[in-house]
């Protein structure tokens, strides 16, 4: 039995939390975003060879995409569950009539939406600098939903598992971020040589950057079918843990 | 007797590192009355709230909360709970308003404005309602918490050092807060280490030290019990002996007969009525003096009597 209105409750003041800071959430990760499209799309861009006959600007998209919804979504949920630590109102929460289903329903659901509207926002950007289309938009879709569901289930799990704002930073920071500028979000792997092609398929970024370029292209370095169960798996270890955390009360109970 | 709104029953807390902070305590409290959890700072006041609204785990023992065990029925228990807690938590950028629609909506309410407004209104928060939290004063910040917890109406109210660091207006304040939810019909669990308050407020006070309940009784025959009340008299001439006129009171000497100091009462009034007459029969006797202390008998003192008494009692 699922308490909707505490559900909707959380998320609803999740996404307010988020309204009141709109403007810095979004503009930075468009900032971001146009400077990549800029420096590597149109300026380096125009002097590289298409990739497997697609133009460089419409190549490196999905994994710019990718790139900003791991690391904002990843931040946004763990910010949502670590400042109410942080604050002491967490104690409200856990007096709540609410388990774990209402609490991940609410924060991670508002945290993915955060991030959706993100990938519609970057999406627009895209377009001003450079052509691209969506080959399968209900498989992009899909699997934008995943990404940011997964991610945001992450960093709820870093929400809880911090004990101060460096720690908060320091999975997005250096690990997501370097992780997935090496899965290939500028380069194909057949533009790499041995053993860099090695390494870099023990990179679990790689499997979600090339899935979600084939969607957009419609070819890409691995199945859409390995990415999406590879998400889904990883979705499902995040779920399982936030499970065990409410069990045990860790960090949250004392 | 009609079954008790809570009843806890060997609930022991012990904290990793072996703190035991709740030591097999065992407590009803009834429909409708006003407990005053009585203790000094560390006795585990806090972690005993904490365990009945879910935020402390605990070691061992029951709650059962309107008649059903809250390890199984803890939604439905937590619905009718609400807690102010001492520390101050929130999201400071939130409006008023829109922080205690929240809590309504989180314990599982629909939306009611009307009834919001009427929170808001009886905390004279409602002209602060579209200011943000972190702008408003420390005791302003206090009548949030308590709007946020009023927001589900419910019908077991927790506040955990309600007056702490509050000024003596915004005191008075509050103890007039919790005689309107009596009027209502909460119930409610305060916790305090001022004895004035739970005089002033309690039904029934329960008396906590070091996790162990040390008892439970009605506020009238605890004051009786161990309330005090104490004088000293400075005498303008020191005395050898208290004057046979006044033996009939629990007075003596101290200070090498410069102050005559009188200890009784039993916290009900009887100890000022009592000192007024020693002063009395002094004019009367002629015996002058220069100034007079009076106070009521501390926590501190109380806990110190009690815990004489407990230990004088033989296994």
């Amino acid at each position: 039995m699922i308490g909707w209105r505490s559900t909707y409750a959380i998320y609803r003041n999740e996404l307010a939390r988020f309204m009141r800071t709109v403007f810095g959430s979004l503009v930075s990760p468009v900032l971001t975003t146009s400077l990549y499209f800029i420096v590597f799309g149109a300026a380096i861009g125009g002097r590289m060879d298409a990739v497997g006959g697609v133009d460089y600007g419409a190549f490196i998209v999905p994994g710019l995409l990718m790139l900003t919804l791991l690391s904002e979504s990843t931040s946004n949920a763990s910010f949502g569950i670590y400042m109410p630590r942080f604050t002491g109102a967490i104690y409200e929460l856990l007096s709540a009539p609410v388990g774990v289903a209402e609490t991940l329903l609410g924060f991670v659901g508002a945290a993915a939406t955060k991030s959706l509207i993100l990938a519609a926002v970057i999406l627009l950007t895209a377009t001003l600098f450079v052509d691209y289309h969506i080959a399968h938009p209900f498989y992009a879709l899909m699997f934008v939903i995943l990404v940011s569901a997964s991610f945001s289930l992450l960093g709820f799990i870093l929400g809880i598992w911090a004990e101060g704002f460096e720690k908060l930073q320091m999975v997005p920071m250096l690990i997501l971020t370097p992780l997935t500028f090496l899965g290939g979000t500028f380069y194909s792997i057949d533009m790499l040589s041995e053993p860099w092609r090695t390494v870099v398929q023990f990179n679990p970024i790689f499997y979600l950057v090339s899935g979600l370029r084939w969607t957009f292209l419609g070819e890409a370095d691995v199945s859409i079918g390995t990415a999406l169960s590879l998400t889904i798996a990883f979705l499902a270890l995040c779920i399982a843990i936030i499970a065990w955390i409410f069990r045990s009360g860790w960090r949250l109970r004392s | 007797m009609s079954e008790p709104i809570l009843r806890i029953e060997g609930l022991t807390k012990v904290y990793p590192g072996g703190l035991k902070a709740l030591d097999g305590v065992d407590l009803e409290i009834r429909k409708g009355e006003i407990f005053a959890l009585l203790g000094p700072n560390g006795a585990g006041k806090t972690t005993l709230i904490g365990a009945v609204c879910g935020i402390v785990r605990v070691t061992g023992g029951s709650i059962h909360a309107f008649g059903q065990d809250m390890a199984h029925h803890w939604r439905s228990a937590r619905r009718r709970i609400g807690l102010v807690p001492q520390e101050m938590g929130f999201d400071m950028f939130e409006t008023v308003e829109r922080g205690v629609a929240y809590s309504r909506g989180l314990f599982g309410l629909g939306p009611d404005p009307a009834r919001i407004e009427e929170v808001l209104r009886s905390l004279s928060l409602w002209d602060k309602r579209k200011e943000q939290i972190r702008a408003l004063s420390g005791g302003m910040k206090r009548r949030v918490l308590i709007a946020k917890a009023l927001a589900h109406d419910p019908e077991l109210l927790f506040l955990d050092e309600p007056t702490a660091g509050v000024d003596v207006e915004l005191r008075r304040d509050m103890w007039r807060q919790i005689d309107r939810l009596r009027d209502q019909g909460v119930t409610v669990i305060l916790t305090t280490h001022y004895i004035e308050e739970a005089e002033e407020m309690a039904d029934r006070v329960g008396v906590i030290d070091k996790g162990r309940l040390l008892l439970v009784d009605d506020k009238d025959a605890i004051m009786a019990r161990m309330g005090r009340t104490e004088a000293h008299f400075r005498l303008a001439a020191p005395l050898s002996a208290v004057p046979d006129a006044l033996c009939a009171y629990p007075l003596h000497l101290e200070d090498g007969g410069r102050t005559l100091t009188y200890r009784g009462g039993d916290g009900s009034g009887k100890g000022k009525a009592e000192i007024a007459a020693v002063a009395q029969a002094l004019a009367k006797a002629d015996i002058a003096y220069t100034g007079l202390d009076q106070k009521e008998s501390s926590l501190e003192d109380i806990f110190v009597d009690l815990v004489e008494q407990t230990k004088g009692v033989p296994a």
